[in-house]
């Protein structure tokens, strides 16, 4: 193949350079703000003009966790000195920790229903796809263009139907309507994108490894499913972000037992304006997510199933 | 091993009708080459056999047990893809040993190493075991797809031009080695190739295929020497036969429209032939090409490699064994 084109120049690489340096910086902006927040005191997070050098301090991680109470300084003489480093953070303010709050159980949470509904939407997607692809489907394009649909209005215009029906099933604040709901946002995303993927791994891979003696299903599990990781690996990131972040449905479908960490968050800031909290919290929900990707990435590099069939 | 037959198997996509009620009968042991040109059923009539597609009508037996509505794993037939099909997430011996690790055969693991080793051999691939099969070059992607069959033991194997993308050297190698072990296995072969040195070779039957069917099925020397039409005629013989006016020679049988004059079939001395002019002598190394005009038609046939005729020169030819076609390309002589 001729390739026909020409080295970039020297000013060309620089301007580049610059461009994407100052992409970056803009859009890891607010991600740093963040974690930076999560380690001021309240009065630094609140700083005018901001704070860019500060004494750094856990005690918005120590707030996200616990719940404290006011004491007074008599009973705060009773107790003697703090047992532990936590303890004399919150002493600072003549508190004391009254208990756990609750945002481990809703990071666990978060976490049961963002990753069994990515589960589901890559499992029922992948079947769902493959068939798709591979079969003579009644009205396949049809049916396609009906899981489409479904994702063409914001999911929360259904929200009252939903609710409603919830309700009726006894789903509502419970992990498992909360992983059908997402499931079923997902599902149009998933099998679109999984089609697509499928789609181009060539369907003499299968006819060869039905030839060789295997069945159709152990054709798409061996050979199929092992080419199919790149899609699956980033149809799985994109059902994860969503249900992850999601947070309309969350705050109108959820309340005790299986409410998620994004309508958790922002009550944490109580009266107290308590923003290093916010702020922690924020930080660590970011967390799974980008673990979550960053092991997916090496998937996520296409190329694998291109060239051992002669077109 | 087994035979296999087919009876009025057809099979259309769409209003395309690949394979028309088309009637086969592979002899066990037999190494039967399709022949015949691009869309004439050759590839469809293997995926039929393997199972990859499923007759409209018709009736297909391997070892004298109906397969029609087999799976193409219970037909336990193997098949070499024009395509390779090579697993590309898996190295060389884990797609040589694919198929011998399925649920089929189970094979235990020290037989599966040492087939592997043997056919490795045998396609010279044996430092290419632990490349990946996207690693690979054309040609050596195509012995790993040849070897991916070779490894079983199956009841018929079915290989689509399986040396098509090899260099000469090589090609012909294979050839003497497949048909070895051919003969070494008594294996049932369906080949399908455009090479027809590989059909004169290794065939015992060939079969021509032509708008999906059949058209006449025989020995290499019969299909050569004896063709049923004009097609046929033409699919064998390097260079192609001269299709000629049945009377540029003189007498010819009542209805004949064509004469058809292989190259070896025309004597170049003949005081009572036609007037030829040579306008080209093509030195091959092999074999010397001349081509000649007779009365507006051209000609190609053989010459001596020393032959002092050049371009320009004349010379009188005549038939010999000549064959005689009508006009639909039937043969009648």
């Amino acid at each position: 193949m001729n390739h026909s084109v020409t080295e970039p120049s020297r000013l060309q690489k620089w301007c580049a350079g610059i461009l994407v340096v100052g992409y970056a910086l803009v859009t890891i902006m607010p991600l740093a703000w963040i974690i930076a927040t999560g380690f001021k005191s309240p009065g630094d997070a609140i700083a005018y003009p901001p704070k860019l050098i500060y004494e750094p301090t856990l005690e918005g991680y120590v707030n996200l966790f616990t719940t404290r109470s006011r004491a007074t300084p008599e009973t705060l003489a009773q107790l003697g000195p703090p047992e532990t480093w936590y303890d004399a953070i919150v002493r600072q303010y003549d508190m004391v920790i009254s208990g756990p709050s609750r945002y481990g159980e809703r990071f666990v949470n978060s976490v049961i229903i963002g990753f069994g509904s990515t589960f589901l939407s890559i499992f029922l997607g992948t079947l769902a796809a493959y068939a798709f692809s591979r079969f003579k489907v009644p009205l396949k394009d049809d049916l396609m263009f009906f899981i489409l649909s479904t994702r063409m209005m914001p999911p929360i215009a259904v929200a009252i139907p939903i609710f409603l029906m919830f309700r009726q099933l006894g789903l509502s604040d419970t992990h498992l309507g909360m992983i059908l709901l997402y499931t079923a946002v997902n599902l149009s995303l998933s099998v679109w994108l999984l089609k697509g993927f499928i789609d181009e791994i060539p369907v003499e891979y299968e006819e060869a490894a039905l030839i060789d003696g295997y069945t159709r299903f152990q054709a798409f599990y061996k050979v199929v499913l092992p080419q199919a990781t790149t899609g699956i690996a980033s149809t799985a990131i994109f059902c994860l972000i969503f249900a992850w972040n999601e947070y309309a449905f969350a705050v109108l479908l959820t309340s005790g037992t299986a409410q998620t960490a994004p309508p958790f968050i922002p009550t944490i800031i109580g009266v107290g304006k308590d923003w290093p909290a916010v702020a922690a919290g924020a930080t660590l929900f970011l967390v799974p997510v980008m673990v979550f990707t960053i092991l997916l990435r090496k998937h996520l590099l296409r190329g694998i199933t291109f060239g051992a069939v002669r077109k | 091993m087994a035979d296999v037959v087919l009876r009025g198997v057809s099979k259309a996509f769409g209003a395309t009708v690949a394979v028309d009620a088309m009637d086969l009968s592979v002899p066990d042991g037999a190494f039967v080459v399709l022949l015949g040109p691009t869309g004439a059923g050759k590839t469809t009539t293997l995926r039929l056999i393997a199972g990859l597609e499923r007759p409209d009508s018709g009736e297909i037996s391997i070892g004298g047990r109906s397969v029609v509505s087999d799976t193409p794993a219970e037909r336990n037939v193997a098949m070499v893809f024009q395509q390779y099909s090579l697993y590309p997430h898996l190295t060389v011996r884990q797609n040589l040993a694919f198929p011998l690790q399925s649920p089929l055969l189970r094979t235990p693991p020290d037989v599966i190493e040492r087939r592997i080793r043997e056919v490795a051999e045998v396609l010279r691939i044996a430092h290419k075991l632990d490349n990946k099969a996207t690693a690979l070059s054309g040609g050596e992607m195509q012995r790993v797809s040849i070897g991916r069959a070779l490894v079983r033991k199956p009841q018929v194997f079915l290989m689509d031009e399986p040396l098509s993308s090899l260099d000469a050297k090589l090609r012909a190698d294979l050839r003497i080695e497949l048909k070895r072990i051919q003969a070494d296995l008594g294996a049932t072969v369906i080949y399908v190739t455009h090479d027809q040195i590989e059909a004169m070779t290794m065939a015992t039957h060939v079969g021509v295929l032509d708008a999906g069917r059949l058209v006449q099925f025989g020995t290499p020397r019969a299909i050569y020497e004896a063709p049923v039409s004009l097609t046929v005629a033409q699919r064998l013989g390097q260079p192609r036969i001269n299709t000629l006016p049945a009377t540029l020679f003189g007498q010819a049988p009542a209805g004949a429209a064509f004469i058809g004059l292989r190259p070896e079939h025309i004597r170049q001395d003949a005081a009572d032939g036609r007037e030829a002019r040579v306008t080209r002598v093509e030195h091959l190394g092999d074999q010397t090409r001349l081509h000649l005009v007779v009365d507006g038609h051209p000609v190609v046939t053989l010459a001596d490699p020393h032959t002092p005729l050049l371009p320009g020169a004349t010379l009188r030819i005549a038939p010999n064994d000549p064959l005689f076609f009508a006009a639909d390309g039937t043969r009648i002589a």
